[in-house]
């Protein structure tokens, strides 16, 4: 009986013929840790006296509150700092970017178990690791130890064809998803993407998918590892670290989910639940005070682009505001060398140093009581930025664009006509844009090679 | 061993962001003064009026959102004994037992707000005393059942110096 890409991959981390039900302790190859969990779980390592990194990369990420906006966050930065230097950990650090673009950067790669303090771990899955999102001391433990314990969990898979009509995005496909399986219709299981349309989706694209699959209850969300991934590693520098990997041809499923891509139309989902997405014509007019892109979820240089395109002589709706926030350092500097921040602030918007931004409500964005914000992210529980007086919208970063220059939220079909629209063409931008290498960021990988650490067995 | 208290009612899809505001970020590594914020955008009043040994009961994907440990460390730090719910997200789940917190699947339209109920761990068996009826919860996996009688998971590493979960 064949596999599918959870079994494969768990199978081969566990030293054993992992099968969904299966109790497995397996290696992990990446285990990191943002500063919003990181401070608890080096204190759990403390209380346990194992503070060491024995994970190929254990990495601190320092994003959420970054710049601190708080002496408390400035300290608990402090103790990452300090647990980095005692261990030999990677520290990622302010204006570094987000956690899980920075993962599929330069850290996960085909094959791999990535754990991270953080639900949205599950982006790495869209480069064939098996990642997934744990608490503060699970994660802590699988740094320490090098290994974690998992229920290999049983697999929908998800099937689209067809192509997007111009105007819609992965984003589109995956908030569609969501509002039909709920926010708990996967839990437990491992969503994995495939068919044609995911086969000739670009790298970037696969990641808004696989980084929401947690909003179904997901616990990852993988895709095959082909040649689109191999371009986009190649892109970072990191074409070694490619490999092949599928899920075999008689896998057994749990469920097979069938999309045709071509029908579906610009989502959003209303306050204050992801799953409660509605197509974009039972959205007239909804007013907006803020439209935030940005995020782990649509803040890529691909995310950008469009959203340049559309904004490009035009100017914000005089009543709202509109911010801006990279995903990563790397993101930032081809955004400055494409000219795109540029267009960005002569339409008003405020642009925000790489990290999470407004997305989880410590700085850089919380809404007034009853304020209404249009955001690229993945999340609009009730509170979620800053204010539970406020009400999150979500959608592609397209129609966030289109929304801020309207002030209210608009299909963007009505700008982007055939021809314009890149997304579901087979074209990979990230052939196109040659990426900029950040080179801290390979430093970084340098250095902790180097770095003295207790030694594997 | 058996649970005894009070119950406060939630509804659906109680968030992790619900149980623990974004909002209340730089109180992460102050747990008993971010305690005292524990479920205050579902219940403003919970957390000020909640006793030791009472339950949170709820209806389904209980702890969906992020993956902050704290949200069930200050729910076991208010002094709730349990959390009841017909279904958990799942990274809440394995959470809630690494840090001891007894989580119990069953059907929870049988219970109201301010109901008196025994939970006995063991057995699974749940007695609504008010309503004088008995409920079954679906008992934890075995690898979850070894962790939580540990005492959570630090505990168990503590002991076992490994996975110990067959
Ligand atoms: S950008 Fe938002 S969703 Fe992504 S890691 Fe940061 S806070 Fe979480």
């Amino acid at each position: 009986m064949g596999k599918t890409l959870a079994e494969k991959i768990l199978s081969a981390k566990c030293g054993e013929d992992a099968r969904a039900g299966d109790i497995v302790v397996a290696q992990v190859d990446v285990a990191a840790f943002q500063d919003g969990t990181g401070p608890l779980g080096v204190r759990q390592l403390q209380k346990m006296n194992l503070e060491k990194v024995k994970a190929p990369y254990s990495i601190l990420f320092i994003d959420h509150a970054a710049p601190s906006p708080r002496k408390e966050l400035s300290n608990d930065h402090i103790l990452l700092r300090t647990f980095a230097q005692k261990t030999g950990a990677i520290l990622s650090d302010v204006g570094d970017g987000v956690i899980h673009q920075r993962l599929v950067e330069d850290f996960a790669k085909p094959g791999d178990v990535v754990i991270g303090a953080d639900s949205h771990s599950c982006t790495s899955g869209a480069l064939g690791a098996f990642a997934t999102g744990m608490g503060s001391t699970d994660v802590a433990i699988g740094m320490a130890m090098g290994k974690t314990w998992f229920k290999v969990p049983e697999t929908f898979r998800v099937e689209a064809t067809g192509t997007f009509q111009p105007g819609v995005f992965s984003k589109d496909l995956i908030l569609y998803l969501i509002g039909m399986l709920g926010a708990d219709g996967a839990t437990y299981k491992a969503l994995e993407f495939g068919g044609p349309t995911i086969d000739t989706m670009s790298m970037e694209s696969r990641f808004t998918l696989s980084n929401m699959a947690v909003e179904a209850g997901a616990k990852t969300g993988l895709i095959a590892s082909d040649k689109i991934t191999k371009a986009y590693l190649q892109s970072r520098g990191r074409l070694k670290e490619w490999r092949p990997l599928t899920p075999d041809k008689d896998a057994q499923y749990e469920r097979v989910i069938k999309i045709d891509a071509g029908k579906i139309v610009p989502q959003v989902a209303f306050p204050h639940t992801v799953d409660n997405t509605k197509p974009i014509d039972q959205t007239k007019g909804i007013k907006i005070d803020q439209v935030f892109i940005g995020t782990c979820t649509n803040g890529r240089i691909e995310d950008l682009k469009i959203a340049a395109k559309i904004l490009k002589g035009k100017k914000r709706a005089p009543h709202s505001r509109l911010i801006v926030c990279p995903a990563s350092r790397d993101v930032y500097l081809d955004a400055i060398k494409l000219g795109l921040l540029e267009i960005f602030v002569r339409a008003g918007a405020s642009i925000m140093g790489p990290g999470c931004g407004a997305c989880v409500g410590v700085h850089e964005g919380i809404l007034g009581d009853k304020e209404v914000c249009l955001s690229s992210a993945n999340r609009n529980f009730k509170g979620r930025m800053g204010n539970p007086e406020g009400f999150i919208y979500l959608a592609s970063p397209a129609t966030c664009a289109y929304s801020a220059i309207t002030g209210e939220i608009s299909d963007p079909r009505k700008i982007i006509v055939r021809g314009q629209n890149k997304a579901g063409k087979g074209k990979s931008p990230d052939k196109k844009v040659r990426m900029l290498k950040f080179s801290s960021a390979s430093k970084m990988r340098e250095n902790f090679a180097k770095a003295k650490r207790p030694k594997k067995k | 061993m058996v649970l005894k208290g009070k119950v406060w009612k939630f509804g659906d899809s109680i968030s992790t962001d619900l149980i623990c505001p974004g909002r209340y970020f730089h109180l992460r590594s102050n747990l008993p003064e971010l305690a005292t914020h524990v479920l205050e955008d579902a219940d403003p009043e919970f957390a000020s009026k909640v006793a030791k040994g009472d339950f949170v009961v709820a209806r389904n994907n209980f702890g969906l959102g992020s993956s902050r440990e704290h949200a069930p460390t200050i729910i076991k730090l208010a002094g709730v004994s349990a959390v009841l719910a017909k279904s958990f997200a799942r990274i809440f789940y394995r959470n809630a037992i690494n840090v001891g917190l007894p989580l119990i699947e069953c059907d929870t339209d049988k219970i109201d707000q301010g109901d008196e109920l025994e939970v006995d761990l063991v057995t699974g068996i749940i007695k609504n005393k008010t309503k004088g009826i008995e409920l079954k919860s679906r008992p934890l996996p075995k690898a979850m059942l070894n962790i939580l009688n540990d005492g959570g998971l630090v505990a168990h590493i503590k002991k076992h110096r490994d996975f110990k979960l067959d």
